[in-house]
């Protein structure tokens, strides 16, 4: 790689804003889309203007295209990760660095965490070269002091795509996010009926507010448990009808969530949810999907004695939506080994890939433009030198919106400098990259 | 969020995480005796493996041939080995097998599950030298980890006290099978070793609380003060032993600990990420004349691959953790390649109740990495990672980590190639006996905590308990 060209991919890697091909034209890959396409055998993707033209077998790449051959080749959607903290942590215990939650009990549901994300983070690069395309990114509860009662109330979560800064978000404030069991437990008093007790209060309070609106303005209403802009929070969920996602694992308070969804007819999602196989009927009756970590096994809490292996494969069975996450940010990526391992655990493949990719989208109502390969979709895409699920396998190209993402990050800039020790001059003055 | 928690309790914040010296009884030693190991192999009868790929974890693979086990040990191994009339046979084709996997470190037992308070016993965070503590004395032989590491092939590992403090205390090898006391887990002869941290956790630890040490200039000078004092204390107990006069000095357990370092009974498995770090602990090692026989978790041990290869030590990694506290913010899933290409000694290990159940996937994602920087490794190599090379640094390399005829008879029969994310340990063998068979239930040991659990919670009316989870 000569000089220049490299400090080209240097500065369209630190400028993060990739070119976009006019048209292009992936051939002769194994295509698992993911979608009502199934799997195409010898298939052509068509790329233009950040979409997906077309896409089929054999398709011939339109005139004028740039063609790359992709035979021997497999591309499925882009990877979302479906619960995490890409754009809000750089370093975990660097408090400096970390945006994922606050301390102050003023807000709760109003809280949104679209206006903390860094689309430049280090992290972004690193995860979407191994085909991460698109994160959900969710508001937590922090550690409550001793002796306060909180809200379980998290925030608003955003989504957005890995694919550089601009335009980013791609889902602003899409889900509400709360936290009942242990952890909601902790933040509300102590106890779970408390956190249960809390969020109920402050729906009824918001729906007394929506109701009597010009009532309240006038100051002439009761007072409420949670400040206006939390209120407004909760009533646009419940009038929207936005995802509320519960993090719970105890069968229980599961079932507790669930009995509560009913009655303010929230659109439930569970988060989490170590023993969610056990009430997968229940589940499956009422429509919720489930995002959870299939390499889950332990009882890590008493909340989560259940927990097992099979988890994700007995909740696909009983006809429950699943989808996948890390549940963290630095290695997102490792997704795609936790799928494997639910495939190895009774997960049909396409199940596994489906909760990387469709049912993530389909779950935060982003189906129409992600998570599935069809025309007319974010041309959101990577191409793997094997089977994608598999730990040996790698991305060799990402397309996001599709732009063709450089395959570089903060790691590889290292491994490229560290490749030969010992040379004339100490590292530093090799400012990392092939050849250097 | 069930990973950062974990992660937090075990090695952000905490912990956690070599030459083979053979371990003698001398007057820095009289605690070795009194805390014997009561471990006996379980009962086996002979078993005659063939026909599947083996990996012997001596950097060769065998394909094709048979392997005998009798009487706890590895009797032969080889292309054409006949089946005794005595034996069990089974048909590994289409299978692979291994030496069973060691784990150098884990936490399993001192930070068991369920995490929560009552279980916290891997870090004595009162003081910054804790030399005198030991592992094995906070096991807990019913963590239910131990049962699921078991069933990812785990047959020996290495429970390390945290990293909170400068010396965390001693070490303690362990075969994994079910058991009722820490004494009968306890890996029959293997040397003690000595958790030592650097960086971040014990700045954090004491420093938040306006202690010693503060800073990494505290965390080499407490160091140096631990090993002056053991000096002292050896050449008192010598003169003393060799009538060259003085007084006995009173016994001190913590001084005990680290003259074990210094007469290379005890080996120092030292907690520390970056490079320029272990680099100053090889020149306090230097000082005191002591060896470090494996640096852990070593996120930038690519970046002095060169110098860990030249003075022998191993590098215990994990494939790709990173960037949970700044000390592992460049950490690369290359380490394991830049380490390999410069000659050094590597071990994947797991500091994770998670990790451990999957350890060959983790070797995988560093052999794939490596393989796509187009360095020649294969699969016989990897396992070393594994096998050999985690036994090295426990001090137990003459007994197992290779299928070689006499070593314990500790082997994993897979049920393809192990560095597949969908293959799984079919038959677990530790010193010859069956303790995992993934096809039979009644070889699934499962841990008193588990009792009652499931069973229990399905009972509805006209449901008959007992049903297996």
């Amino acid at each position: 790689m000569s000089v220049s060209h490299r400090l080209a991919t240097l500065a369209l890697f630190l400028c993060a804003a990739p070119a976009a091909a006019d048209t292009l034209a992936l051939t002769g890959a194994r295509i698992h889309t993911a979608g009502p396409a199934g799997v195409i055998e010898n298939g052509t993707v068509v790329i233009r203007g950040g979409r997906i033209e077309a896409l089929g077998p054999g398709l011939a790449p339109p005139p004028g295209a740039r063609v790359i051959d992709a035979r021997g080749r497999v591309i499925t959607p882009g990877l979302y990760d479906a619960h995490g903290y890409l754009g809000i942590v750089e370093v975990s215990l660097e408090p400096s660095t970390v945006d994922r939650h606050h301390a102050s009990a003023s807000y709760s549901a109003a809280f949104e965490i679209a206006d903390a994300i860094n689309p430049r983070s280090v992290l972004i690069p690193i995860n979407r070269i191994e085909g991460v395309t698109r994160a959900v990114v969710t508001p937590t509860l922090d550690q409550t002091p001793a002796g306060q009662a909180r809200s379980p109330i998290a925030g608003l979560g955003s989504i957005i795509h890995l694919g550089g800064p601009s335009d980013f978000l791609v889902a602003r404030n899409m889900a509400l996010y709360i936290q009942l069991g242990e952890s909601g437990s902790a933040a509300a008093g102590g106890s779970r009926s408390t956190a249960l007790l809390a969020f109920r209060e402050a729906l009824e309070d918001a729906r007394d507010m929506a109701a009597n609106r010009r009532a309240f303005e006038a100051g002439d209403r009761r007072a409420y448990s949670a400040s206006r802009p939390d209120l407004e929070a909760l009533a646009d969920t419940m009038r929207s009808g936005r995802p509320v996602v519960a993090t719970v694992h105890r069968a229980a308070d599961i079932e507790a969530a669930l009995r509560l969804a009913g009655e303010f007819s929230l659109n439930l999602v569970i988060s989490g949810g170590a023993e969610a196989w056990i009430v997968a009927d229940a589940l499956a009756a009422a429509g919720v999907p489930v995002i959870l970590d299939p390499l889950e096994n332990l009882p890590r809490r008493f909340e989560s004695l259940g927990a097992t292996l099979e988890n994700a494969a007995r909740l696909h069975a009983a006809g429950v939506t699943v989808a996948f996450s890390t549940f963290g940010s630095h290695n997102a990526r490792n997704m795609r080994q936790a799928a494997g391992n639910a495939v190895a655990h009774g997960l049909p493949w396409e199940a596994g890939l489906a909760a990387m990719t469709a049912n993530p989208a389909r779950i935060f109502g982003q189906q129409d433009r992600s998570g599935s390969l069809a025309p007319g979709k974010d041309a959101d895409l990577v191409v793997w030198d094997g089977d994608p699920l598999e730990v040996t396998t790698l991305a060799r190209q990402v397309f996001i919106q599709g732009s063709e993402i450089p395959m570089v990050s903060r790691h590889t800039l290292l491994r490229d400098r560290y490749r030969e020790l010992g040379r004339a001059w100490p590292v530093q003055f090799y400012p990392g990259g092939p050849g250097d | 969020m069930p990973r950062l928690p974990a992660l937090l309790a075990c090695c952000g914040l905490f912990v956690a995480c070599a030459v083979a010296p053979t371990a003698t009884t001398d007057s820095t030693s009289p605690a070795t005796a009194a805390y014997p190991s009561t471990y006996a192999p379980l009962p086996s009868r002979p078993v005659y493996i063939s026909g599947a790929e083996i990996l012997v974890g001596d950097g060769t693979r065998l394909s094709g041939g048979a392997i005998l086990l009798r009487d706890g040990r590895i009797e032969a191994i080889g292309q054409a080995l006949a089946p005794p009339a005595d034996a069990l046979r089974i048909d590994g084709r289409g299978k692979w097998l291994t030496p069973g996997i060691i784990d150098n470190h884990s936490h399993l037992g001192v930070y068991p599950t369920p995490q929560v308070t009552a279980h916290s016993d891997g870090n004595e965070m009162t003081s910054p030298n804790t030399a005198e503590v030991w592992a094995e004395h906070a096991i807990w032989p019913q963590d239910p980890g131990f049962d699921t590491a078991r069933a990812g092939g785990v047959t020996t590992l290495q429970v390390l006290p945290g990293s909170a403090n400068l010396f965390g205390g001693r070490t303690v090898t362990l075969r994994n099978v079910p058991a009722r006391t820490a004494q009968a887990m306890k890996f029959p002869g293997a040397p003690h070793g000595l958790k030592m941290a650097c960086g971040e956790n014990p700045k954090r630890v004491y420093g938040g609380r306006g202690a010693f040490p503060m800073t990494r200039m505290g965390d080499v000078a407490g160091y140096r003060a631990g090993f002056n004092k053991a000096v002292d204390y050896r050449d008192k107990l010598r003169a003393w032993e060799d009538g060259k006069g003085g007084q006995r000095p009173a016994r001190d357990l913590q001084l005990e600990t680290l003259v074990g370092v210094l007469e290379g009974e005890i080996l120092v498995h030292h907690h520390c990420y970056r490079a320029d770090e272990m680099a100053q602990v090889l020149d306090v090692a230097r000082e005191f004349d002591y060896r470090v026989t494996s640096f852990h978790h070593a996120t930038e041990a690519y970046k002095i691959a060169d110098l860990l290869a030249t003075e022998d030590v191993c590098a215990s990694i994990w494939a790709d953790w990173w960037g949970f506290k700044l000390e592992a913010w460049d950490g690369i899933r290359e380490n394991a390649a830049l380490l390999h290409a410069a000659g050094a000694c590597i071990v994947i290990h797991s500091d994770s109740d998670t990790g451990i159940q999957r350890l060959p996937q983790e070797a995988a994602k560093a052999l794939a990495s490596a393989r796509a920087m187009g360095l020649e490794l294969d699969e016989a190599e990897a396992i070393r990672w594994l096998t050999a090379n985690p036994a090295r640094t426990l001090g137990v390399a003459d007994q197992v980590g290779t299928l070689a005829p006499g070593k314990r008879a500790d082997v994993v029969l897979w049920d393809g190639n192990p560095f597949s994310v969908y293959t799984r340990a079919e038959q677990v063998y530790i010193d010859g006996a069956l303790v995992f068979d993934r096809n039979d239930p009644a070889r699934q040991p499962r841990s008193d905590f588990m009792l009652g659990i499931l069973e229990t919670a399905r009972v509805q009316p006209g449901v008959q308990p007992g049903v297996q989870p």
